[in-house]
């Protein structure tokens, strides 16, 4: 089948989701990301890299932390930014998801920055904007956040650069998250050996084992000697209903509690996309503790996004 | 008018006919089979040389959007496409605006449809007002009127005492329910198969467990009713077999499958392809090699097209938004050749199963080619292959997940009541 993230030469035309991106990508990704680093740190904070270029963020759906990122990452490069907030809430039935696309083509736009509450919206407008413009998906429904995969991989490399010999564990809310399919999908793809979801059946997807893990219910089982703990959040309405009882209980049986931690091998690192629910999948001390890398993989969210938007725009020459 | 169609192979199911025969038409009925009647002299001659002749093709599932969903597709449009696909017979479900609950809207559909005369239609009437799935229709009204059975088109009836006695009420009249099995809370805002695909995009999940604990109950309660319940669109293997074994008891069940479950599986789905939105869901490749088997061993009896026009802009949606369905009249043939010859099937069964089974199931004399019977012929080309595209479709729907596939069996002439519909 064909790849919609990729051109005729093999190169990055969107990043929709990490799935189907070969590893050499992945990495060029991640080596990029390093580079910048840097730039965060010196006095003037921008490369001209897409001077004269427009970014688009346009989120259906209401983020602040993953737009800021975007936005500081195309400032960082020197584009112009253009922040538009559809919520879908007030998205009037006239105006569909393509009409707004193609109003901001005709604005001359380079780059798409897009998040919508539906699984398959980056795809759906990737496939109909013009040849030279760039999609990046910033979090379609349950289905990908590709930049967030990313980061967290790029986290991951800083603090274990040996992916092939590490355990990882992603735990909670499987079911609903977007955030760990594209997890899931980096780690296989980068060589990590084993990687294991733990959580309720209830928010498991069937069948989740066919993406390459190993599925726990139990969390102490599925914490042991692992190198990396990765949590995932609950959102408030899934805590009580037919998903899960109560949030107490939740904490109680998936809650990343320092006790639970020791029993990830001893220099194991913890990471949490944010928001943070603590209390509820994860204890404050645990949170802001010594093993955490929870900042830290903010702050490489900026490096990461800023090298997936020069790549991207680099592959227009081909 | 008399019509001569020569040196086809008519295959005639039915009948158990596959051969070298000339078809005589006369007064809009079959006249003669391989010899003229005395006397006979034709106003028209078909040259059927390398094709086949075989019945009319019946479709148990064909919306035509009208009333309601005129935007969508017209009366005409859809019955221009049903001659175009060599259809001659169709069998519509009650989810109109207004939908098909009272006898004057059924009256003047078939009023409407006798004026186009392209194909014939037959109505289902709704189970219940407004499908609601509270109250019972005037079923012997609605039949009056001419409704060949009761369905609750893709509403599930969530209240199984209403459902109980609905089918008691049918059994009295001993009218045909028509009830798609699915568990209204069980596939609540599903959209693809819960499996590995809805898995890795991150759709919302219809468990097989919807259609098959939904089947159980059916079976159960024509068990106990001894209504006449015909089953529509199987999706599961499971399904298959607790059919096989309904029918084994003898219960009074038939079923149908539509063409796309013998093709596609969840993998079709792609990169949220949103042609592929179709309820039920595609399912997993043992599905599909099950609903194969069934459909040419019998326990399915009818192969239908289920054919739902949608347009454009309710296609290009995010997949969950995208309206379901797919375009099907000028697929049906095509995807029951193309099934044949992939499961190495006689051909005349593939055309059994788009003519004299599902006409059995409605009760009607048609879909055979018997002396006396209606002149209602399809007479195609079974060796040559179209590229389906979207501006060669006659039907006002272009959604299908087939376009751009190389597809068998083109058809060259469909005959309604012994008068030439369609011509390619």
């Amino acid at each position: 089948m064909h790849n919609p993230q990729l051109n005729k030469d093999g190169k990055l035309k969107h990043l929709l989701s990490i799935e189907g991106l070969p590893r050499a990508i992945l990495n060029q990704i991640l080596d990029t990301a390093e580079s910048f680093t840097g730039v965060s740190e010196r006095e003037v904070k921008k490369v001209p890299l897409l001077r004269g270029k427009t970014v688009c963020n346009i989120f259906f759906e209401n983020s602040t932390r993953t737009r800021t990122t975007f936005e500081i990452a195309a400032k960082r490069l020197s584009a112009d930014v253009l922040n538009l907030n559809v919520s879908t809430s007030s998205q009037s039935k006239g105006e569909t998801i393509l009409d707004t696309v193609d109003n901001l083509t005709a604005m001359h736009a380079d780059m798409f920055v897009v998040r919508h509450s539906q699984s398959g919206a980056a795809h759906l407008i990737a496939r109909h904007v013009a040849p030279h413009v760039h999609v990046v998906n910033a979090g379609d429904g349950r289905h990908a956040h590709p930049t967030q995969g990313l980061l967290d991989m790029f986290t991951i490399r800083r603090y274990k650069p040996d992916m092939h010999n590490l355990r990882v564990a992603i735990i909670g809310d499987v079911l609903h998250s977007r955030v760990a399919r594209s997890e899931i999908h980096a780690l296989t793809t980068l060589g990590v050996p084993e990687v294991r979801v733990i959580a309720p059946k209830t928010l498991l997807p069937q069948d989740v084992e066919k993406l390459g893990v190993q599925v726990y219910h139990d969390m102490r089982a599925g914490l042991k000697d692992v190198d990396v703990v990765m949590m995932l959040r609950l959102q408030n309405e899934r805590m009580s209903g037919s998903l899960l009882p109560s949030a107490q209980e939740y904490f109680k049986c998936f809650g990343l509690t320092q006790e639970k931690l020791a029993l990830a091998k001893p220099d194991a690192i913890v990471m949490h996309p944010g928001p943070m629910n603590r209390g509820v999948e994860i204890d404050s001390a645990v949170a802001d503790g010594m093993q955490s890398v929870i900042l830290p993989q903010v702050t490489y969210g900026i490096a990461v996004r800023m090298a997936v938007m020069s790549i991207l725009a680099g592959s227009n020459d081909a | 008018m008399k019509i001569h169609i020569k040196n086809g192979r008519l295959i005639d199911p039915k009948h158990g006919i596959d051969g070298q025969h000339d078809l005589y038409i006369a007064a809009g009925k079959v006249v003669g089979i391989g010899e003229a009647p005395a006397g006979f002299v034709a106003n028209q001659s078909i040259d059927a040389s390398g094709l086949i002749v075989c019945p009319g093709l019946v479709d148990l599932s064909a919306r035509l959007r009208e009333p309601g969903y005129e935007y969508k597709a017209t009366l005409e449009s859809e019955m221009r496409a049903a001659a175009a696909g060599g259809v001659t017979s169709l069998v519509c479900p009650p989810d109109t605006e207004p939908v098909l609950d009272e006898p004057g809207l059924v009256e003047m559909l078939k009023h409407r449809a006798k004026q186009l005369n392209l194909a014939h239609v037959y109505p289902l009437g709704a189970l219940t007002r407004q499908l609601a799935g509270a109250q019972l229709t005037e079923m012997s009204e609605l039949t009056e009127a001419g409704c060949v059975g009761f369905s609750q088109a893709d509403v599930a009836i969530t209240d199984t005492l209403v459902l109980w006695r609905a089918l008691q009420y049918a059994a009295t009249f001993d009218f045909t329910v028509w009830l798609r099995p699915e568990d209204p809370y069980l596939a609540k805002s599903g959209v693809a198969h819960d499996g590995e695909i809805a898995a890795r995009l991150g759709l919302r999940g219809i468990p097989a467990a919807a259609e098959t604990l939904a089947l159980e109950i059916i079976i159960r309660l024509v068990r106990e009713t001894g209504a006449r319940v015909h089953v529509c669109r199987l999706s599961t293997a499971e399904s298959v077999s607790l059919l096989r074994q309904a029918k084994q008891q003898g219960l009074p069940i038939s079923a149908d499958v539509a063409a796309h479950y013998l093709h596609l599986t969840e993998f079709d789905i792609g990169f949220f392809d949103a042609n592929c939105h179709l309820k039920p869901p595609l399912r997993t490749q043992r599905d599909q090699q099950a609903l194969c088997a069934g459909l040419a061993d019998g326990t399915i009896d009818a192969l239908c097209s289920d054919h739902a026009p949608v347009d454009d802009d309710a296609k290009l949606l995010p997949f969950a938004e995208a309206e379901v369905g797919a375009t099907g009249l000028e697929l049906l043939l095509p995807l029951a050749v193309k099934w044949a010859q992939d499961r190495q099937l006689a051909l005349s069964t593939a055309i059994a199963s788009i003519t004299s089974r599902p006409a059995a199931i409605i009760g009607l004399d048609a879909g055979h080619l018997g002396l006396g019977a209606v002149a209602d012929v399809c007479v195609f080309d079974p060796a040559q292959y179209r590229r389906i595209e979207a501006k060669s479709l006659i039907s006002q729907g272009k959604n299908t997940p087939f376009i751009g596939m190389e597809l068998p069996g083109v058809v060259r002439y469909t005959l309604l009541q012994g008068q030439l519909v369609h011509q390619a």
